[in-house]
């Protein structure tokens, strides 16, 4: 089947078994590998990229279910050639070491912050508790999520 | 107490005690890592394997056909033909032998029986599952008390000197000296307990691209691991090929936690049908296959006791460990330590006698005994004689603290010999108690404690002040499969003054990139950002042993240092013919020589750099360049303090964490970013194995734990907030006194959380709480306290 998406703002588009999972179509059709799978049971999250601004765990969900819509992944997390204020946050705050579950997490970050743009701490591990890591016990994420809300207040406020 | 010095070299060059923000940050943030998964090759395969459903059963046929028949399917490998290579057993790091598929029998739910290799992995996938394979039953073994019954099946009867499924059996320490001091003891305070199995579970999980090129014979392995070196040693010891045509890759390693140590049958039977086939093949394991036919950890049944005097003293440590290693013992094992480092079991106290026995025990479970996030089996050890001195504690009348405090190891008794014959080369234990008791307000709490007590609340305080032992290790006592355990460090410094760093350790997320160009900079004077540093590439790095039990900062950290001493040492030499004056009137100092008392007179390690590739001294050789293996001579020895505070539901027996203070000292620190975030993780690893994530069997031996839904890992949201405190006693024999830091809070914590909520409930008398300790366990530990 012929699946059709806007990706990071590009369209693309792949002739597809309907039986590829999103996860795969991103990683292997399209070539974006920034997407990563974890567990296929739609547990660890590492998979999750924004389906029309909302997080989606891209190994539950079917390639074609996608189609028409608009995705962004890690790769379109930059902002006009510059890293967003959440990239600059996980590296500003050490809020990554392996480096596996991090694009999820800036993405479900990202998309917390366009709903609650001044979030308590247990706001933000709420928001974050479908995705695992297991390098930072989760301390740095949540500082850096933090942190780039502060910065994206200011950079409104400015 | 003592805190981190200040840098002594300015942000700029950013050298050690510098929370350097980290280069490799850069890749990872925007989707440009590079994980295994993300190799790919033109004309790549994909593979995926058949596994038995069974625990033990004898193989009686496999049925291959149908597999064949699938469209896409190019090959499908059996034990049978990979026995006409003689692959289809392999050596384990630790000396074992271990199937790659199965032939004869199964011996654990998940092993591997044949793979499937086809054009597209759901298409091989899809095929895997129609092999077809008859079976005889036999009993599953699933625990290590029955496997040493008298009776039992013979699981490991491919081995022909193997007789019992005992694995191995060791001591340390003076038996007689140990019970002469218990038949004498005041007080003898014992404690059963089990550490149960636990998977490392990194978020990535294990997989290949074996690229063996047809027409040179050249085989390139990109592959999950942590020991690319030894790897590639086991590959030519393995497949019979020239180890000098064998490449491996390490990129990117999206976690280890030492899952990534062992050789797994994956990486042959890829590597194997690339060779027969000749083009790339990609096998990554499903988080299911990692989680049942991976290295497990832990799953040790322990008795302990301490002979204790009225007024206080411990005297004497007795333990007998019985290990379950599952049905092959394939972790990396140092090979005079067939037990790991379990005898580090006498912890942070000053007595003469102990006598520590351990066995293990072959089981119908998947591989065991890989050393999950701690040098080998230090966690185990750490936890029993921890939890052993709260326990003692209690029987004598006192405070832990002050009973920790009145046992301890003093400072000026360093270097201190243990009675299992470690010595421990630095420490200043009560430092580190006292601070963490300070950031906790230890008094008011234990004040609050009793206070909520009288309005039936349960609040508990839980110690642990261990000492843990890395840095594997000193040649002499030292070596996996012979290979002794140094670590190497290349250092290349360009004509333009940037440079170079190869190392034979690989990171998998610690931030080797960052922190090693940190020890550089400090020796050298060289900006950090000016030196790149590279690991994971056998053909590009010298030989090493690896990352995992904390040993790249105390090993290849130290040849770090020394390569760059010695090539300070060599641009001395050209610094004297540059400004034309002798060694002795020279003087170093951050960056630059300089003639003393005319400090106007000076030369930077740019210009000397650049005069070695261009106008070296006459007679010396060209070039500022230098390789180093560093054999240590001791093990470093991190240690620490962490009291955790809990509040338990007297109506459910759950219980939440309402302080974590943890108080690490592990020598010099390169960058404190870095190391917070190393003790961060442990923690909450400690936190997980204390309260959910463990693994079982039911008795046909059917793994219940083979997903993320049934092995529960902690989220944002269960895991607790740390508060960090630290005392820095340098290790006297480490070149810049770093010890590591990579495991000490997976070693240290779980002790820590369980000693909590045993205290909540030790008016009651409850001494004990098998890990995980789960709600409707403390549930039950106080109805049966009560009666």
């Amino acid at each position: 089947m012929n699946v059709t998406v806007t990706i990071n703002g590009a369209e693309r588009s792949a002739d597809v078994e309907p039986r590829v999972l999103l996860a795969d179509f991103i990683r292997s059709d399209l070539g974006l590998t920034g997407t990563h799978i974890g567990c296929d049971t739609t547990s660890c999250g590492v998979c999750t990229v924004l389906v029309d601004g909302t997080p989606i765990k891209s190994c539950t969900m079917f390639a074609v279910q996608a189609n028409g819509r608009s995705i962004t992944t890690v790769e379109g997390l930059k902002q006009n050639g510059d890293l967003s204020a959440m990239q600059q946050a996980f590296h500003e705050q050490h809020g990554l070491q392996c480096g596996f579950c991090t694009p999820a997490m800036m993405l479900v970050g990202t998309a917390f912050l366009e709903e609650n743009p001044n979030p308590t701490e247990d706001e933000i591990r709420w928001a974050i508790s479908g995705n695992l890591c297991r390098c930072t016990g989760y301390v740095n994420i949540v500082k850096s999520i933090q942190a780039a809300a502060q910065a994206t207040t200011e950079g409104a406020n400015a | 107490m003592t805190t981190t010095a200040e840098p002594h070299t300015p942000p700029e060059i950013g050298g050690i005690g510098h929370s350097r923000k980290r280069v490799e940050d850069a890749r990872f943030i925007q989707g440009r890592g590079n994980y295994v998964d993300d190799v790919n090759l033109p004309g790549m395969l994909y593979m995926a394997i058949h596994r038995s459903p069974l625990a033990h059963a004898k193989i009686l046929s496999i049925d291959t056909s149908a597999a064949e028949a699938v469209e896409g399917v190019i090959a499908v490998v059996t034990g049978e033909l990979l026995a006409g290579y003689n692959l289809a057993w392999m050596p384990t790091l630790s000396g074992d032998t271990q199937a790659v598929l199965a032939t004869d029998k199964v011996r654990f739910q998940g092993q591997e029986i044949a793979a499937v290799i086809a054009t597209d992995k759901y298409i091989a996938e899809d095929a895997a599952t129609l092999i077809d394979v008859e079976y005889e039953d036999l009993e599953p073994i699933v625990n290590p008390q029955r496997s040493l019954e008298a009776d039992a099946p013979l699981i490991r009867d491919d081995k022909e000197d193997q007789e019992t499924n005992q694995c191995y059996e060791w001591e340390s320490g003076d038996k007689a000296a140990t019970d002469a001091a218990f038949a004498a003891a005041d007080k003898v305070v014992s404690l059963e307990t089990h550490y149960p199995r636990s998977h490392p579970a990194p978020l990535e999980t294990c997989g290949i691209v074996a690229d063996v090129n047809p027409a040179t014979g050249e085989a390139t392995l990109y592959m999950t691991s942590q020991a690319p070196h030894a790897h590639r040693t086991v590959f030519a010891l393995v497949a019979g090929l020239p180890e000098q045509n064998i490449r491996i890759i390490s990129p990117d390693i999206g976690g280890g936690f030492v899952n990534k140590v062992p050789v797994y049958p994956g990486y042959v039977v890829a590597t194997a049908a690339s060779l027969v086939i000749g083009a790339p093949i990609k096998w990554i394991e499903t988080r299911t296959e990692n989680l049942i036919s991976t290295g497990f950890a832990r799953d040790y049944y322990m008795k302990g006791e301490l002979a204790v005097s009225n007024d206080g003293k411990i005297e004497a440590l007795r333990v007998e460990m019985l290990s379950d290693q599952g049905a092959f013992y394939s972790d990396a094992q140092p090979t005079k330590f067939r037990a790991g480092l379990f005898h580090i079991v006498t912890g942070s106290y000053d007595y003469q006698y102990a006598y520590v026995t351990t066995r293990g025990a072959y089981t119908n479970k998947a591989t065991g005994g890989v050393a999950y996030r701690c040098s080998f089996r230090v966690t185990e050890a750490s936890y029993m004689i921890e939890r052993l001195v709260q326990n003692a504690a209690y029987e004598i009348g006192m405070d832990p603290a002050d009973f920790r405090a009145k046992n301890f190891i003093q400072p000026d008794q360093f270097p201190y010999e243990t009675p299992t014959g470690f010595v421990y080369d630095s420490g200043d234990y009560e430092a580190a108690l006292n601070e963490a008791k300070r950031i906790v307000g230890y008094d008011d709490i234990q004040a609050e404690k009793e206070a909520a007590r009288k309005e039936g609340k349960l609040v508990g305080v839980g110690i642990a002040s261990f000492t843990e032992v890395v840095g594997a290790g000193h040649g002499e006592d030292y070596d996996i499969l012979g290979l002794k355990m140094f670590d190497s460090a290349e250092l290349r410094v360009h004509p333009t003054g940037k440079a170079i760093l190869k190392l034979g350790v690989k990171s998998q997320g610690q931030g080797h990139e960052t922190t090693f160009a940190q020890i550089v900079a400090e020796e050298l004077g060289l900006p950090a950002d000016d030196i790149k540093v590279v690991e994971g590439d056998t053909d590009n790095t010298p030989y090493g042993l690896g990352t995992y039990a904390s040993r790249s900062t105390p090993v290849a950290g130290a040849a770090t240092a020394v390569v760059a001493r010695k090539l300070r040492d060599k641009a001395k030499t050209i610094a004297t013919h540059l400004l034309e004056a002798s060694e002795e009137d020279l003087e170093w100092e951050t960056g630059k020589f300089f003639v003393k008392g005319d400090p106007e007179s000076s030369v930077t390690i740019q210009d000397i750099a650049f005069a070695a590739y261009t106008n070296p001294a006459p007679g010396t050789e060209a070039g500022l360049e230098g390789v180093h293996y560093y054999d240590p001579p001791n093990m470093t020895y991190p240690f620490g303090t962490y009291i955790v505070v809990v509040d338990v539901d007297a109506g459910t027996g759950q219980w939440k964490v309402r302080r974590m203070v943890a108080v690490d000292d592990c020598g010099v620190r390169i960058n404190p970013m870095v190391v917070d975030g190393q003790i961060h993780g442990g923690l909450a690893e400690g936190y997980a194995m204390s309260s959910m994530q463990h693994i079982t069997f039911d008795e046909a031996g059917n793994n219940l734990g083979s997903n993320f839904m049934d092995y529960l890992v902690p989220t944002a949201w269960e895991t607790p907030r740390f508060e960090l405190g630290e005392t820095v006693t340098p290790s006297p024999h480490h070149p810049i006194g770093a010890k590591g830091i990579g495991e000490s809070a997976t070693v240290g914590s779980p002790a820590a959380y369980v000693n909590a909520v045993v205290d909540a409930l030790e008016h009651l008398g409850v001494r004990n709480i098998d890990m995980p300790v789960s709600g409707d366990r403390v549930w039950a530990a106080m109805e049966e306290a009560s009666g």
